[in-house]
């Protein structure tokens, strides 16, 4: 993530060479987006339920489960704490981001 | 098949003969009768679409959008401050290219609150990047409506098919419902041009710079350009599968009139009315009630109002602190294409104030008045209580 990728720039010359809309090239999983973030989740798992709550409520889809437990996705997460606030026992803290 | 429907269902009609797959919509009166059919025909599977309910009609454009961009043909409708509420979707559905179609009863913006036609609601949508249509008659909603889902996905254009709120919407008139198979050969499946899809991802609409967001915008206005000759080309060949003429607009006795008004929406039947009546009183009056008003159909109006001895723009809107905007329009097409030729600016049944056949007899008695080397006047208010 630290590492800056070298993105494909293209510069069209003629209007006729222009898609419809503007598109990205591919997918978005370039974007690493978690480069945006100032506070981060931190997910006590002692006290996980295991609901399942802040996986469904993360609108980057930036928390995955593996192995029926809660994974921070730090690629792509923004850190906007709605998994935090949602969080039925209170068990993950937003936390300063070093830098 | 005939069957005696109501405005509104004959847009219900339309989409469902132009086999619309996605249909997200909001109820508002005076449009509510279009999408209960909408949904009735989606339950009973006449009509093989998903029909989303949402909270508004932002969301009803945000989930067409969606729809449209992964390759489905896209429907809704809505009125008045409900197309107010869609302004900012209406953009990326316009600029974004996505062709979805959309049926909009012309109702009265508030306040004063109320539900009755005007024309200031579609006309405030002017410069989102939709074709507008303005219906007469029950049949020519529904032929629009075929027609519309044809134009937009050649041209990657959205439209608007608008309707007077009551005067058409829940005006009963018998409507030739054509036979799905042939509305099937006339309007094939859309076949989109960029599509979301997950065999070659890419993302639609990003951040684009002030290096390529200017060519996007010519391309648009470009293809705008070309929308004119294939209304008249679709239209003909509507006519000749199902004996109805779509064209740019419909002149009527405009060939020697000395009076010529330029109409819209159910206002242009009125005024076929009072053609005949001003006719037989030996005055020579005309109409050409304008059908599509973006693309604006310059060419139609040049060579129609070109043999006119004078125009009257008869208005259901207003721009506050200029005109009525389709006299604004007119003068500008014809701005050094008629030299000479009085055009004048009426504006009549704003909120839904009854315009009669009496109602054009004297806006032609008023206009036949005036000298013609005189400056024309700008907005002459019709029926207005002083």
């Amino acid at each position: 993530m630290k590492k800056k990728k070298s993105l494909e720039r293209i510069v069209f010359t003629s209007e006729s060479e222009f898609p419809l809309m503007p598109m990205s090239l591919g997918t978005m999983h370039y974007n690493r987006t978690g480069a945006w973030r100032n506070i981060k989740p931190v997910i006590e798992l002692d006290k996980c339920i295991q609901c399942g709550i802040c996986w469904k409520f993360c609108p980057d889809v930036a928390i995955l489960i593996q192995d029926e437990w809660p994974v921070v996705d730090y690629d792509y997460c923004k850190g906007c704490g709605i998994c935090a606030e949602e969080c039925p026992p209170k068990c993950i803290a937003m936390v300063e981001e070093e830098k | 098949m005939k069957k005696v429907i109501m405005g509104n269902h004959a847009l219900s009609w339309g989409a469902q003969l132009g086999r619309a797959q996605v249909i997200a919509a909001y109820p508002i009166t005076p449009q509510t009768q279009v999408v209960e059919l909408l949904s009735e025909m989606c339950a009973s599977k006449a009509l093989d679409a998903k029909f989303i309910n949402v909270e508004s009609e932002h969301s009803a454009m945000a989930a067409l959008l969606g729809a449209s961009i992964a390759g489905a043909r896209t429907f809704t409708a809505t009125s008045s401050h409900g197309l107010a509420l869609m302004h900012e979707l209406l953009h990326w559905a316009g600029l974004g290219r996505l062709p979805v179609v959309m049926g909009n009863i012309n109702r009265a913006m508030a306040p004063g609150w109320s539900i009755w036609a005007d024309q200031n609601d579609s006309l405030s949508q002017r410069d989102t990047g939709w074709m507008q249509y303005y219906c007469a008659s029950n049949q020519e909603v529904l032929d629009t409506t075929i027609q519309a889902f044809k134009v937009s996905e050649a041209l990657a254009i959205p439209a608007m098919i608008m309707l007077d709120a009551f005067t058409l919407s829940h005006t009963y008139e018998v409507v030739d419902i054509p036979d799905q198979d042939k509305v099937d050969k006339y309007l094939p499946p859309f076949q989109p041009k960029l599509r979301l899809s997950s065999d070659d991802p890419h993302a639609f609409g990003g951040l684009t710079s002030p290096e390529h967001y200017y060519e996007l915008r010519y391309k648009l206005q470009k293809d705008m350009e070309r929308a004119p000759a294939l209304i008249e080309k679709t239209g003909q060949e509507y006519e000749k599968m199902f004996g109805r003429r779509l064209g740019l607009a419909e002149d009527y006795q405009c060939s020697d009139a000395e009076i010529l008004f330029i109409t819209s929406a159910t206002a242009g039947y009125t005024a076929r009315v009072a053609v005949d009546a001003l006719r037989a009183e030996g005055i020579k009056a005309g109409n050409l009630r304008l059908r599509v008003f973006r693309p604006f159909p310059f060419d139609k109006v040049r060579e129609v109002a070109g043999r006119a001895g004078r125009v009257a723009v008869v208005d259901r809107n207003l721009s506050w602190g200029c005109h009525g905007i389709f006299y604004q329009e007119v003068k500008s097409a014809l701005y050094g294409h008629t030299d000479g030729l009085p055009i004048y600016g009426y504006v009549a049944g704003l909120g839904g104030r009854d315009i009669t056949p009496e109602t054009f007899k004297e806006i032609a008695r008023d206009a036949l008045s005036r000298k013609k080397n005189e400056p024309a006047e700008e907005i002459v208010w019709i029926g207005v209580k002083r």
